[in-house]
């Protein structure tokens, strides 16, 4: 019933409006219909009270004129008790209604969560897993890759009709935001970050996807179709285009970087495994160390006070895009390899704690991106870094304990 | 397109040691912003022209440069406001007119290096040199009348502050002219303003202009909030402070808990980009979230310091035109103290779709509504103060119906984008424009026209002319509807924010509506001028005698128009909430003789001389003139210390100049028959 009359509403600006195309209130996904409906329920709810604030307002103004003689004037009435509970508690209770539906709605509509339906009526069947597709938003055009079918696109995205989808988000630069207003809401995709966001279309066709947070110069170009296809056409167009000639690899990634604008849509037959997650690491460049490496690192006790100075494989687009050049007011980056006598470096290394004390080398950590902490490029096993930074091994808890007991008795 | 030819400036540009980066190169050289620069260039030589003609440079320094007194400043406030409204104002028109050609692979006539830069200044100029200003300037004039005083508590810093933020202003516009302004949106957000993506000056400009004139900000809120504390007149207890004194009150706690988040984090930007830290950059264990959390914990609250003092006016207004006492005066304070600590737990909703959990984004969506409960409260008071009132059209209530019928509906988009899901697909589109214009524009703005409309006699003496007040009200008010009703439909549409072209042609059509609505509103901007003009120019006519044209209720209508500097002969005492309307009512007579002399404090240069020197030293960090920088920084260090040895402070308005400005003034209410 209740959507029933949500759908009844929302066609009555659509009517008003006539041909054109309020994709926010008529969209082709599920995920958006449910985000359309709680706009309209909101706003019929505020409405019950702003219509009668609005007649009051003018039925007020047109009957208190000061040349209406006839209208009663109390100059001094100020207070009602009774009037102040109802104009407090009005607001309020509308407010109740739609803090409920927005604590739902949110948990419901949060784009990390999985879909369980695919529209109003059908549930998604238990053997359909979600499409995956990793998107990178590159200045100032966005970067589609298909991880299952080994394909990647930029600027066009074709998926399957009635097939969950999930984006993982990340950009190779500044902040932005991916949005196809007829799919799903949007969400931010930021460098070093991974976000996500669920959606799924519900009727075939082309529609508009686009940069919704301000990126650059390019930024108003940075826009593709979104081709909602049957399975069997998006099977057509992955065979199609495995059978195409370009790779996407680190080295054509980096130039496809470069910045540009108004960039036509292009397809990759093949992509370099992880290349995804390098661009969320910050680490596709030959020589960069992956962030979730640092993290082990750090984890395991960091490399020491050498490591805050050798800074440049992990510098990645701080001064310049890809460049080194120095801070304003500042030194140009470089690389510490030993202090002048073994004297000097007792004497710097003195006062730090014993597992950094020798740095570590990083050269075999150099590679793939990994997933922190746990992974084939962990250290943490085995490591003396364990005993200061990860729970204790039993033995030594053991002796923690009763030593804190004994402490405590000799209170 | 290549794009290392779109701004045409060098990213890694030469630096010299006498000028820093500043080179021929920085003289911009597209044509629109060439012209702009020879005809203001030659606009404000004629002004200085005219002012040496006349020789009113004297009078300018001493009566007007100087002067510490709270109404000239607050004066000097709201003529700051309307200059910067004609420029930014001028950025929204070009962004329209751009906005409707810019169709089907035409390319509009802005490049994105300018038109980047036009939403940006747009933005900034609005907020900070619009709106604050004019906010700052009414309280300046008003609070001091309304609570009986005859200054603010520290009238020395209150010169400085205006200073400062015209240093600010300065800055900001000197970006047109030398160089470039940034191309990041208003509120600048890192990686995107970091000194990879934007080297040039642009983000160094935003930032040094923002920093000068939120020190103006800062000192003003807590001068403000000091003189509500502790120079209230006797008798006038927190509960009977007049309500555009307490919204005022809220305001300036607003400000000094915010505007030192919104200075630190910009020095933070500062530090990122001149010494390499690594606060909000992508690597090295940066975090531009942490920069969007931090920039609206101060954005957020700063709406409130915009309206808060705007709804104090409408309360005001609504009273008096009404003839009735504010109804419900109690629930209204309590109301402003809800909003003033409330928003303090709401900024995240500008950015649920940054990727928070469930939980935390329902959690700020839900305190936003609350909010809309003390609101909405006070929506109910206005139409229950007019409900078996007398209402007198005049202006200030045309403006407030205006603004009771605008803002319900600004108010209820501002509910649907707090709720997450919503927000989802309409954030960043220009339902969101439209929603913060709805409320801004007939919120903030509407607001500043009551109030102009309203104090302008107590400031000048004589009313503004009606006719042309009610040509730029209607097409203020009609041109706001025309110009962003279409903005909502295009948000509908799935259209977003700060768009150069577009491919669609099917837009075109709503762009256009909401070009001519920018137009109307041009016309109604342009009728409040010749409203100025025509009331000076008709001044005799209008003049008002008795000080209190509308029947007014509170202090400051006690005093004559334009109040003498000591505001008041008398120290007035209060014994209720509506202090004039009393003493009116009870048939109060002019206290006179005897007159004793008024302490008063003396007017200084030092103001200007600082923020002359703030300015100079916030140019010199844009453009990397270390020298300048250090030598103007110990300069400013040197005469604020230099100062405090100023002992020539105070004097003494003698008791027999008093008896002189008083009995004129008695004088001049027999001769009117008051």
């Amino acid at each position: 019933m209740r959507r029933v009359l949500s759908r009844l509403f929302w066609i009555v600006p659509v009517l008003m409006l006539g041909a054109c195309k309020l994709e926010v209130l008529a969209p082709s996904g599920y995920v958006a219909a449910q985000q359309r409906d709680l706009l309209v329920i909101s706003t019929l709810l505020m409405l019950i009270i702003i219509l009668p604030v609005m007649a009051l307002t003018i039925y007020f103004a047109l009957r208190y004129r000061a040349s209406n003689e006839r209208a009663s004037y109390s100059p001094d009435w100020d207070h009602s008790t009774k009037l102040e509970l109802v104009i407090w508690a009005l607001p309020l209770m509308i407010i109740i209604a739609l803090g409920a539906l927005t604590w739902v709605g949110t948990h419901l509509l949060d784009p990390y969560r999985p879909i369980s339906r695919i529209d109003a009526e059908t549930e998604v069947p238990e053997d359909v897993d979600p499409l995956e597709v990793q998107v990178v938003a590159l200045d100032w055009k966005w970067l589609f890759i298909y991880p299952e079918q080994g394909v990647a696109a930029v600027n066009e995205l074709v998926v399957p009709v009635d097939r969950p989808v999930l984006f993982s988000l990340t950009s190779s630069s500044v902040m932005n935001a991916f949005y196809i207003p007829a799919m799903a809401g949007m969400v931010y995709a930021m460098p070093g970050m991974e976000t996500s966001l669920y959606g799924v279309f519900n009727s075939a066709g082309t529609f508009q996807g686009m940069a919704s947070h301000y990126s650059g110069a390019g930024f108003s170009q940075m826009r593709f179709d979104a081709t909602a296809v049957d399975e069997a056409g998006f099977e057509e167009w992955v065979a199609e285009t495995q059978s195409g000639e370009d790779r996407l690899d680190r080295l054509s990634y980096l130039q496809l970087e470069e910045p540009s604008i108004a960039v036509p849509p292009a397809t990759y037959a093949g992509v370099e495994p992880y290349l995804f997650d390098r661009a969320v690491n910050m680490c596709v460049e030959e020589g960069k160390i992956c962030m979730a490496e640092m993290m082990a690192i750090d984890a395991e006790g960091g490399t020491g006070l050498a490591g805050t100075m050798n800074v440049a494989s992990l510098t990645y687009d701080k001064y310049q895009r890809r460049g080194s050049r120095a801070p304003v007011l500042g030194w140009e980056p470089f690389q510490v390899t030993g202090f002048c006598t073994p004297e000097d470096t007792a004497l710097m290394f003195a006062s730090a704690d014993e597992p950094s004390a020798a740095p570590i080398d990083l050269t075999r950590l150099r590679g793939r991106a990994v997933d922190a902490p746990a992974g084939p490029l962990s250290l943490i096993e085995g490591s003396r870094a364990l005993t200061w930074l990860m729970p204790p091994t039993n033995e030594r808890a053991e002796a923690d304990t009763t030593g804190g007991m004994a402490a405590d008795e000799t209170l | 397109m290549a794009v290392e030819d779109l701004a045409g400036l060098p990213a890694v540009p030469e630096t010299s040691f006498l000028l820093g980066r500043l080179t021929w190169q920085a003289i911009p050289h597209e044509p629109i912003v060439v012209v702009t620069a020879i005809v203001v260039a030659l606009g404000g030589i004629g002004l200085l022209a005219l002012l040496t003609k006349f020789r009113l440079w004297g009078y300018l320094w001493h009566e007007w440069f100087t002067t510490v007194d709270h109404k000239k400043i607050g004066i000097m406030y709201m003529i700051l406001g309307t200059v910067m409204l004609v420029r930014g104002f001028a950025d929204a028109i070009m962004m329209r007119l751009q906005q409707v050609m810019a169709f089907g692979g035409n390319d509009g006539y802005l490049n994105s290096h300018h038109y980047d830069q036009i939403f940006t200044a747009h933005g900034v100029i609005m907020i900070f040199f619009v709106a604050m200003p004019f906010v700052t300037g009414l309280m300046n004039y008003v609070v001091p009348l309304q609570i009986g005083a005859r200054d603010v508590s520290f009238p020395f810093l209150n010169n400085f502050s205006f200073w400062m933020t015209v240093g600010g202003a300065v800055i900001i516009m000197a970006s047109l002219f030398v160089g470039e302004f940034a191309q990041t949106g208003w509120l600048a957000f890192p990686p995107l303003s970091g000194i990879g993506y934007s080297p040039y000056v642009g983000v160094d400009y935003y930032i040094w202009g923002l920093q000068v004139a939120g020190v103006g900000t800062t000192l003003s809120g807590i001068n403000l909030l000091v003189t509500i504390v502790k120079m209230r007149a006797p008798g006038m207890t927190m509960m009977r402070m007049p309500i555009f004194t307490w919204t005022s009150l809220c305001t300036n706690v607003l400000i000094v808990a915010s505007f030192p988040v919104l200075t630190m984090t910009l020095i933070l930007l500062t530090l990122d980009r001149y010494v390499g830290t690594n606060f909000f950059t992508n690597d090295l264990g940066g975090n531009p979230m942490m920069y969007i959390n931090l920039i609206w914990i101060w954005g957020h609250p700063e709406v409130y310091i915009l309206i808060l003092p705007l709804f104090g006016v409408f309360s005001e207004v609504t009273a008096t035109f009404c003839g009735k006492r504010l109804f419900g005066y109690t629930s209204m304070v309590y109301a402003t103290v809800c909003i003033t600590i409330l928003s303090y737990v709401v900024w995240l909703h500008h950015f649920f779709t940054m990727g928070s959990g469930a939980s935390v984004n329902s959690f700020f969506g839900i305190t936003t509504m609350v909010i809309s409960v003390p609101t909405g409260a006070k929506i109910f008071n206005w139409l229950f103060t007019m409900y078996r009132g007398r209402i007198r059209f005049e202006l200030p209530m045309m403006w407030t119906v205006a603004f009771m019928l605008t803002f319900v509906i600004g108010g209820m988009t501002g509910v649907l984008l707090a709720v997450p899901p919503a927000d989802f697909v309409l954030h960043n589109s220009l339902f969101l424009v439209a929603h913060f214009h709805n409320v801004i524009i007939g919120g903030v703005l509407f607001g500043m026209f009551a109030a102009i409309n309203y104090w302008y006699p107590k400031a000048f003496g004589y009313t503004l002319n009606r006719f042309w007040g009610l040509v730029s009200f209607w097409f203020w008010v009609v041109g706001f509807w025309v110009a962003f009703a279409p903005l909502y439909v295009l948000g509908l549409m799935g259209v977003t924010r700060r768009m150069r072209v577009f491919d669609d042609p099917s837009l075109q059509i709503w762009f256009g509506i909401a070009a001519f609505g920018a137009v109307l509103v041009a016309i109604g901007i342009a009728a409040f001028f010749v409203q100025i003009g025509v009331s000076i120019w008709h001044r005799k006519a209008y003049r008002d005698v008795t000080g209190d044209p509308w029947d007014g209720r509170t202090l400051e209508w006690a005093t004559s128009s334009p109040p003498p500097a000591y505001n008041f002969a008398f120290t007035p005492v209060t014994h209720g909430i509506d202090t004039w309307w009393e003493m009116k009512a009870h048939g109060q007579t002019r206290p006179a003789a005897p007159y004793l002399p008024i302490h008063m404090p003396s007017g200084t240069g030092t103001g200007v001389v600082l923020a002359g020197l703030a300015t100079v030293c916030g140019m010199a960090m844009v453009w990397y003139i270390w020298w300048l920088a250090v030598l103007s920084f110990a300069g400013l260090i040197g005469a604020a210390i230099y100062h405090t040895f100023n002992y020539n402070r105070d004097f003494h308005i003698p008791a027999d100049a008093v008896a002189r400005v008083e009995t004129a003034r008695n004088r001049a209410l027999d001769a009117a028959g008051v």
